[in-house]
């Protein structure tokens, strides 16, 4: 059900940057798209009372170096937090290149519709 | 050889950080800095020719770390993006002086490199899509580099739907990682291997299609392709059309349908639709074009589906488990032709690009007579369009023969025509830049006209000599087996590359 609805935000992100006329509006949608596949990637490792992925002394076997059953069983998956932190790094980036643009497109054009933004043909 | 990897990522990206220090005053030496790395890298490129090996990112097991790796493929890309990268900065030395900001272009430009080289080598998805993301982003700022209204609206277009194609990207890499608990590509071609597809990864693959579809403008999803092609600086245009669609569409869509997800008769029947609605579409709309990069630009759509068909037949013969040889000849056309493409198609844009700075307009009409005017680039163009266009003995007319028998070979005789068909449509494009703009009466505004010699023409010179070469890479067999037929091999051998070439045990 949680990935339905995720897959639902990232469906409302897509339509909103397709049919909407304003470039603001296309740029929260896509935004919206990136923060779906956030939350999914970050659904994927989440536990229902998991503990956090840090292992200290209490979870390891006593004596060795060995990872104790118990925290495997009640850890989150580290790694979709690793890579989501990656992914906002990017979506960051490309967000500011692309409000950068739109602030531009504006100073040039004096509109955001992009029904009146059309010296491109062909 | 594994140490020199990561210098293939690491030369360029210190560079893209080091050259803006240089400022205005210090361009010269920027730009000498910067044609020394890419020429370091062509070096390099050539050096790992037929070379293989694994590089582990700072020694961590290959299942949870980051790899790089080399066989035949990545080579082969990495000889392509090393040709065009040295050929479009050198031609960039004097064309970029018509811009300000000339070190933030060479920034933007070693940037661009850095996530193609990554690209092809990253031995796992989610470092695929980091260096991917870092190659579209140096695009979309390049496209945009003049600040005026084309410009500006082409690069906003560009931007939309290469985010849209990057969530897709995104969303099916977390749908691969739940559903197999792998990123690595050997790692998850095993996982699917023994368990099987399931409606989660069908979907993954459908979004990877798209996604990488749309980074390859292939045929529906070409919208920004026109656009942002002409709008950017002519070696950009060269850069984009020559290599960035290749590397960050094609080559990424041939590594995960054929070497994680492995092929099948659906996906290969959809491979061969998207090729040839390619072809026909691009090439049909490219005859009516007036504006010359316009026009280079809807043939790079074309070509591309030349290259997806290629893939495409070989798909379908393995996916039948048919002759292993034919599927090789399929796939040895298409990435031969992706090779060629990249050559010709610099060339071309290269061309354009010199004429538009001598006449300082780009539309075919306001053009002719340039043949006294501008010689070399007339001998230039003319050897692009001729490979283009597949006229014996230049290099496009081996691919498309190849492309050809491979068609015939797999019972696919009405793709045969439709190849040969398009290619004839494409020459008769061609007559019409080379009858409108070389031949014909000189317009008066254009009389003083100069050509520009120096480093432009250098780079023209040695694209067209490779132009008329490259031929030799199919008809020597010693080049054949060393250069073309690894990545050929990287293909066929299916999802059970990786075991077979000692990446991972299985």
């Amino acid at each position: 059900m949680p990935y339905a609805l995720c897959f639902l935000l990232f469906m409302i992100g897509l339509y909103c940057a397709v049919v909407k006329k304003n470039m603001v509006k296309i740029v929260i949608g896509l935004a919206v798209m990136e923060y779906a596949v956030n939350l999914f990637l970050i659904m994927l490792g989440y536990r229902t009372g998991g503990a956090a992925p840090i292992i200290d002394k209490t979870y390891l076997e006593p004596g060795t170096t060995q990872i104790t059953a118990n925290f495997i069983n009640t850890s989150v998956d580290p790694l979709p937090q690793a890579l989501v932190l990656t992914a906002i790094v990017i979506s960051l980036g490309s967000l500011a290149l692309i409000i950068s643009i739109c602030i531009r497109i504006y100073e040039r054009y004096g509109t955001f519709d992009i029904t009146e933004i059309r010296r491109l043909r062909g | 050889m594994t140490r020199v990897l990561p210098a293939f990522v690491l030369i360029p990206l210190v560079m893209a950080f080091v050259l803006p220090l240089f400022g205005k005053k210090g361009k010269n030496a920027a730009t000498v800095l910067a044609n020394l790395a890419t020429i370091t890298l062509l070096v390099l490129a050539i050096a790992c020719v037929g070379k293989k090996g694994v590089y582990q990112v700072g020694n961590w097991s290959i299942s949870v770390g980051i790899i790089l790796v080399l066989d035949g493929l990545s080579s082969l890309m990495l000889l392509a993006i090393g040709v065009v990268s040295a050929a479009a900065m050198l031609f960039s030395a004097k064309y970029m002086e018509q811009y300000t900001a000339k070190s933030k272009y060479l920034s933007l430009f070693m940037l661009m490199v850095a996530g193609m080289n990554g690209l092809v080598l990253s031995g796992d998805l989610f470092n695929l899509f980091v260096f991917l993301e870092i190659a579209s982003l140096a695009s979309y700022a390049l496209v945009g580099f003049g600040c005026e209204h084309e410009e500006l609206e082409a690069s906003f277009k560009y931007m939309v739907l290469g985010s849209v194609a990057s969530s897709f990207i995104l969303f099916a890499l977390a749908l691969v990682y739940g559903n197999t608990a792998y990123l690595n590509m050997a790692c998850v071609a095993k996982a699917i291997q023994t368990s099987g597809l399931n409606a989660g990864l069908m979907f993954a693959l459908a979004l990877f299609i798209v996604g990488f579809g749309l980074k390859s403008a292939l045929v529906p999803f070409h919208a920004w392709l026109p656009d942002a092609h002409p709008s950017a600086p002519a070696p950009i245009s060269a850069m984009l059309s020559g290599i960035i669609i290749k590397t960050l569409g094609v080559y990424s869509l041939a590594r995960v349908v054929f070497n994680i997800f492995g092929v099948s008769v659906q996906i290969s029947w959809l491979l061969i639709a998207l090729g040839v609605l390619s072809m026909v579409v691009g090439v049909f709309l490219a005859v009516g074009q007036w504006d010359l990069k316009r026009l280079l630009a809807y043939h790079s759509i074309s070509q591309m589906g030349y290259v997806v068909l290629g893939i495409g037949i070989g798909a379908l013969i393995l996916a039948q488990n048919g002759n292993v040889a034919w599927a090789s000849l399929a796939i040895l056309g298409g990435l031969f032709h992706l090779v060629n493409h990249a050559v010709f198609k610099t060339l071309l844009f290269l061309t354009s690009g010199s004429i538009e700075m001598s006449t300082g307009t780009r539309q075919i009409k306001a053009l002719g007579g340039l043949v006294e005017k501008l010689p070399f680039t007339r001998a230039a163009c003319t050897i692009a369009s001729a490979s283009i266009a597949g006229v014996p003995p230049f290099n496009g007319f081996w691919s498309k023969l190849i492309l050809v028998v491979a068609a015939i070979q797999a019972g696919l005789f009405g793709l045969a025509a439709v190849t040969v068909i398009v290619s004839l449509v494409t020459l008769i494009s061609f007559l019409k830049v080379q009858r409108y703009i070389f031949l014909g009466e000189l317009p008066e505004n254009l009389q003083g006209i100069k050509e520009n010699r120096g480093t432009m023409l250098a780079a023209m010179v040695f694209l067209a000599c490779l132009c008329v070469l490259m031929g030799l890479l199919v008809i020597v067999p010693s080049l054949r087996e060393s250069i073309l037929e690894p990545a050929v091999k990287v293909l066929t051998a299916g999802p059970g590359y990786w075991a077979s070439a000692g990446i991972i045990k299985m």
